[in-house]
């Protein structure tokens, strides 16, 4: 019997031949990702328990991302602190504020590579999948103690297949897709489980658009959630690191735990409403709902790829009088790009507000915290109550054209009306 | 090693997610303060509970964010143990590196009612409601897991090791 991804890449990293699921292994990690919300309090731990090296510095990526720029005394504190410590230990890929969001920086940087086994301190390390990377979230103290070790202890989980069939139509997107498998199958279907997209509807999909769907693997419950590395993952590595990388995916005869089905052909787009993000509807169905933010941008959908297509989809509109919205590229990069393209200038013109690439208001830390009583749209990932401020706000998770075109409409507005 | 804890049950439905235990919103106000946001979806919760309490969860409790704050907000209340349907993995982990015990134990939602007294030996894996006298079996963990939170936490068990 042949193996998984997680199969492979966890009996790889824990010197074995093979492994099965239900085993536990301790593994040998190839990166570790901290950023300013939780690798602080991690190298606090390490030291109060008497630590004060990290194994592999080398192996070691930081990043400033959650409150930045500083959003006040206490957050500039930590940031001061931070960058201490990582000259202090040697950390050479240190990326500070402005350099982007830690999921949006790592692949982009090529620290996210085909059969690595990654850990972050960060729920949506899950984002690595999309290149053939076992990546995913831990805590702080778990981040310590690799840190400490340069390992750490993994159950070897069960695997299921998503296989995806058809194509999308315009203006319906992988958001949608990943919205539309957890109004489906639950915000749980994944729960301690690794995932594959497979299918002629997930080879389809560009690197960008794939790290939407593995992003978001974590709101299914995944553990890893991945796309083999094929030769659109090396042709988007080629620029970006100087190691050999090769192709890589599951054995044809790895055993997997369920496989479900879907026919993206027809798809409407979709939209999660408050408070949970199993919570879908396709968009002609959610009724009138006014909104008073609209917000393009985080880990999920603030790449390249997502800002054009919302940068081409408002050309020429303007945003609601009683709308904002809030625009902040997933990196310097990007940020970049979009500069480049005149996509900057689009949404300036459309009456956009631009940020700094970070996490802005996506974990309700700063620039953008709604009010009670407001409604937002948005392409980020989670849309739990009193996630971007108010507890009595009402986050409403949808694709980046989606946001764009309630945003001119000033109500969730179906991206398909401007596309024809 | 034994780790028997004994509490007065709040019960929780599905999906009570990370960012319910540490909200951004009230991260930055004195403890005092943010005591009174932490699960605000229970309101009851939040007005009465007392450290000792447990907590008896329906399906996927913990799910969303990698934050280490949520459990440690919890156990910081005084809350004893989470007995529930599923957790979120991350928020399991968690919860085992700080040494604050949870069990998956299914059934356990139907088993209880808020208010009565749960006793749960954490290495045998096993839940009791005193009040109607009834036993449920969890799922068991690992003796490596459950060394860790015997040790304290996993850098406890680390830094015991290392000086040993
Ligand atoms: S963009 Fe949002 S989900 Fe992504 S890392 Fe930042 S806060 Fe977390």
């Amino acid at each position: 019997m042949g193996m998984t991804m997680a199969e492979k890449i966890l009996a790889r990293a824990s010197g074995r031949d093979k492994v099965v699921p239900g085993e536990y292994v301790t593994a040998t990690v190839d990166v570790i990702m901290g950023h300013d919300g939780t690798f602080p309090r991690a190298y606090e731990l390490m030291k109060e328990n008497g630590f004060n090296k990290i194994k592999h510095p080398e192996k070691m990526v930081v990043v400033a991302d959650h409150r930045v720029p500083a959003t006040n005394v206490a957050a500039a504190e930590t940031h001061r602190k931070m960058r201490e410590y990582v000259r202090e230990q040697g950390i050479e890929n240190f990326y500070d504020a402005g350099s982007g969001i830690c999921h949006v920086v790592l692949p982009e940087k090529g620290h996210a590579l085909p059969g690595r086994l990654i850990v972050g301190g960060d729920s949506h390390t899950t984002t690595y999948g999309a290149l053939g990377a076992a990546s995913t979230g831990i805590g702080s103290s778990e981040l310590a103690y690799s840190m400490i070790k340069g390992e750490l202890w993994f159950r070897v989980p069960e695997t299921i297949k998503f296989l995806l069939k058809g194509e999308l139509d315009k203006g319906v997107t992988p958001k949608d897709i990943q919205l539309k498998i957890a109004g489906t199958h639950s915000a749980e279907v994944a729960q301690y489980k690794a995932v594959e997209h497979t299918g002629p509807a997930a080879t389809a999909l560009s690197v960008d658009e794939r790290m939407t769907l593995s992003n978001m693997g974590i709101e299914i419950g995944a553990k890893f959630s991945f796309f083999a590395a094929d030769e659109k993952t090396l042709a988007y590595l080629k620029e970006r690191t100087s190691e050999q990388v090769e192709p890589f995916g599951p054995d044809e005869d790895a055993a997997y735990l369920a496989v479900y089905e879907m026919d993206v052909s027809g798809l409407e787009p979709q939209v999660a409403l408050p408070h949970n993000v199993d919570n879908v509807k396709p968009v002609g169905e959610v009724g009138e709902i006014l909104v008073h933010q609209a917000f393009l941008g985080s880990c999920t959908n603030a790449r390249t790829e997502d800002l054009e297509a919302a940068a081409a989809l408002i050309k020429g509109h303007t945003v609601s009088p009683w709308t904002r919205l809030l625009v902040i590229p997933g990196s310097h990069e990007i940020f970049l790009n979009l500069t480049k393209s005149g996509a900057i200038q689009t949404f300036l013109e459309a009456g956009a507000m631009i940020g700094t690439p970070g996490c802005g208001p996506c974990g309700g830390g700063h620039m953008g915290i709604l009010a009670p009583g407001e409604n937002a749209v948005t392409c980020t990932n989670r849309n739990f109550k009193g996630r971007m401020g108010s507890p009595e706000s009402f986050v409403h998770l949808a694709s980046p054209v989606t946001v764009a075109a309630s945003a001119i409409e000033g109500k969730i507005t179906d991206p398909r009306k401007y596309l024809t | 090693m034994s780790i028997v804890i004994k509490g007065k049950v709040w019960k929780f439905g599905g999906h009570i997610n990370t960012d319910y235990m540490a909200p951004s919103f009230s991260k930055e106000l004195p403890w005092e303060e943010q005591k009174k946001t932490i699960l605000h979806v229970h309101k009851e919760f939040v007005a009465r509970h007392q450290p000792g309490d447990v907590i008896v969860a329906g399906d996927n409790f913990g799910c969303g964010s990698s934050r280490e704050s949520a459990p440690t907000n919890l156990k910081r209340l005084g809350i004893g143990c989470v007995v529930a349907e599923s957790f979120g993995r991350i928020f399991f982990r968690n919860s085992i590196a700080i040494a604050f015990p949870v069990l998956v134990c299914e059934g356990v939602s139907q088993a209880f009612l808020e208010g009565e007294e749960l006793e749960l030996d954490f290495a045998a894996a096993v839940v009791r409601n005193l009040s109607q006298g009834k036993e449920l079996k969890g799922m068991p963990l690992s003796g490596d897991l459950v060394n860790i939170v015997a040790a304290g936490g996993i850098l406890s068990l680390l830094s015991s090791q290392a000086q040993a």
